[in-house]
């Protein structure tokens, strides 16, 4: 066992008490030898914890739910909905926005903070691009059901068709399709090659038979050779860098949907922008809702420490921030444009309409619960990051059904007003995509090695190499970041 | 063969460096080392040179962007245009968002395949797969293997430098 602290440096030089704070909480903890390491980090692979079959079934007995559900979208159609017109979008539409908005904090973690070599993100990338990986899996969902006739969505793809239609690609539709397709598919592979390394340690490490075999076939033979190395460096940084741009994207083209619609509170510019960092902030809340349990069940506290949930915190603070902007010059524009329209729906309808307590409960909770994190002691207490990671969960799909319900349901015309209210399969869906979500996420944890453990060596490494530098020279490395 | 004629194992990653260096300052350098982490620090060392997959990448990019752009033009310029409130069938904006998402999705599935068949993944052998432990090269171990001497001395004399790294073990194979 080796003990590797945080480097040392005088905090009185570096002024501020929550530095000196931070300074205690090093990116990993107390690391034991390579060996012992991956013991630590494959040994949910083969033992189970108690709690997890029962979870494992409730979770399956709602996905099953949300089969039903679904089955009763097929069979009676959106009627089955509490959609009308003019609220034609409702539910539906608000999951799959929450759902990708959800997922773009994994790629987030995994992509951008690897093109800008943030270390603490490696023990925490895995579990960050799973999230993804099973939120878009949800996200594709609802747009489907949403069609009307499910059963023709390939008719999105641009197949050659014996009638020789095309889909239109100048409207929305086609667009979503192609981000969201592209979006997975990258994902999976990007999750995929990060895990070879892992599957392949898996393999060399499975007790018996049958588990050496499963993994073996998914780490493609992989051995660790320097060639192998050179290579996959270049390709994985590849992806990295290819699914940054791409993360930006898909949000962009999801506000479009809205964005290039005529109707008041979508007709915005400020969409695209706005739409990412709400959706990086929804999925920071998410990945604090996972990893707080995870690190305390598999006790994860050397590899998950408080430096993590620190950061975790500080972007939440940021992107928090950011979208409060944005909500300020979304009315503000809305204001300033002089529209009658406009001015009624963001300044009238959305605070003092049917819907205004969805928009206040929105506005505390997306606005005011990140800024408690200017503080260092909330930012890494346990309690206050989960309680807030779920506050915020929550107040993120209420954003969106505010934008979709509140400005579908009084549109230019009074007479066409209508309200909404969802029905029992409305519900069903939304409950049993998260269980859904759950029932894939708990098999992750199960059988699939979720914290690199392979990038956690390397990490270990480097912070070993930089601590002795700092002892020999009294200098501060940046490990720190 | 199904044998390396050379394989020391190491338990540190120093040790690994240690022996490549050691074994690259009297000229050895075809080596294959196998590590459970990226190691690019040995690259240098070793003379290999960075991996050109980025080039392939970029290709497979610009083909997903002409084949998005193609597809979306010949859907609804040339086979099918359709006329709606007097805007152009070719709507070059319009046709972005699509066109960028094929650019990404090709390269990415170039960047993907392109590793698997540079590699030749997947592998299902590999000579050092018969040396008794060397599974552990996943896990906690460290090793260099050499297939190329000139003369047994020459061999001969790689062991030794691998010894001194503190090598855990070598193993030489008997011709």
């Amino acid at each position: 066992m080796t003990t590797i602290s945080a480097p040392r440096s005088d905090p009185g030089s570096n002024g501020s008490r929550a530095h000196a704070q931070l300074e205690r909480y090093p990116i990993m903890r107390e690391l034991p030898d390579d060996g012992t390491l991956t013991t630590q980090l494959l040994a949910p692979l083969w033992t189970s914890h108690p709690a997890w079959k029962w979870l494992f079934m409730a979770s399956g007995a709602l996905s099953l739910w949300f089969l039903f559900a679904m089955g009763v979208t097929f069979a009676r159609g959106i009627g089955a909905w509490g959609n009308n017109i003019p609220v034609a979008w409702a539910y539906a539409i608000t999951d799959f926005v929450w759902w990708i908005g959800i997922g773009h904090a994994g790629t987030f973690i995994s992509a951008f903070l690897l093109l800008l070599h943030q270390r603490w993100r490696a023990s925490i990338n895995r579990l960050a691009e799973a999230m993804t990986l099973f939120a878009l899996v949800n996200a594709s969902l609802f747009p489907i059901l949403h069609l009307g006739r499910p059963w023709f969505f390939y008719w999105l793809v641009p197949y050659p068709a014996t009638m020789g239609v095309w889909p239109n690609f100048k409207s929305s539709l086609p667009w979503d399709v192609a981000a969201i397709s592209t979006y997975f598919t990258v994902s999976l592979l990007f999750w995929y090659l990060g895990l070879v390394p892992d599957l392949a340690a898996a393999r060399d490490r499975a007790p018996g038979r049958t588990r050496r075999r499963v993994y073996g076939v998914f780490a493609l033979g992989w051995h660790g050779s320097g060639t192998e190395w050179r290579h996959y460096r270049v390709a994985y940084t590849l992806l990295a860098g290819l699914a940054t741009p791409l993360v930006v994207s898909v949000h962009s083209i999801v506000s479009l949907d809205f964005a290039i619609a005529q109707l008041p509170g979508w007709h915005s510019t400020i969409f695209p922008p706005y739409f990412v960092v709400g959706a990086i902030y929804s999925g920071f809340a998410m990945v604090l809702m996972l990893v707080l349990p995870v690190r305390h069940v598999f006790r994860l506290h050397n590899v998950i420490t408080r430096r993590h949930l620190d950061h975790i915190a500080l972007l939440l603070l940021v992107t928090g921030s950011l979208l409060a902007y944005s909500y300020l010059c979304e009315a503000f524009g809305a204001w300033y444009s002089g529209d009658l329209f406009e001015r009624y729906t963001m300044l009238t309808a959305r605070t003092r309409g049917p819907y205004a307590v969805f928009f206040w409960i929105m506005t505390a909770v997306n606005v005011l619960t990140p800024q408690l994190f200017w503080w260092t002691r909330l930012r890494t207490n346990v309690v206050v990051l989960f309680v807030v990671g779920v506050m915020i969960w929550i107040g993120m799909w209420l954003e969106r059904f505010v934008i979709i319900v509140a400005s579908l349901n009084r549109d230019f015309l009074p007479s066409s007003w209508h309200l909404y209210a969802p029905t029992w399969v409305d519900w069903s869906l939304l409950a049993g995509s998260i269980g859904l979500f759950s029932f894939l996420f708990l098999a992750f944890l199960r059988w699939v090695p979720f914290v690199p453990v392979s990038e956690v060596k390397r990490e270990q490494r480097e912070i070993a190499f930089e601590s002795a530098y700092v002892d020999r020279d009294g200098a501060m490395p940046e490990v720190t970041r | 063969m199904t044998h390396p004629r050379l394989a020391a194992e190491f338990t540190t990653a120093d040790a690994l460096q240690a022996a490549v260096d050691a074994l690259a300052r009297e000229h050895y350098r075809e080596l294959e080392t196998y590590a459970p982490f990226d190691m690019p620090e040995l690259d240098a060392k070793l003379g290999r040179r960075r991996s050109r997959l980025g080039w392939v990448v970029v290709a497979g990019g610009l083909a997903g962007l002409i084949i998005a752009y193609g597809i979306q033009w010949w859907a609804n310029v040339h086979s099918y245009p359709l006329y709606v409130g007097g805007r152009p069938a070719h709507a070059v904006p319009a046709f972005v968002p699509a066109t960028f998402e094929g650019m990404i999705l090709a390269a990415s599935l170039t960047a993907f395949f392109g590793v698997l068949i540079v590699l030749r993944l997947p592998k299902l052998w590999i000579p050092e797969d018969e040396i008794d432990g060397f599974s552990r090269a996943s896990v906690d171990r460290f090793w260099v293997t050499a297939n190329h001497f000139a003369s047994d001395l020459d061999r001969d004399r790689a062991a030794e430098l691998m010894r001194s790294a503190g090598a855990r073990r070598v193993i030489v194979a008997e011709d």
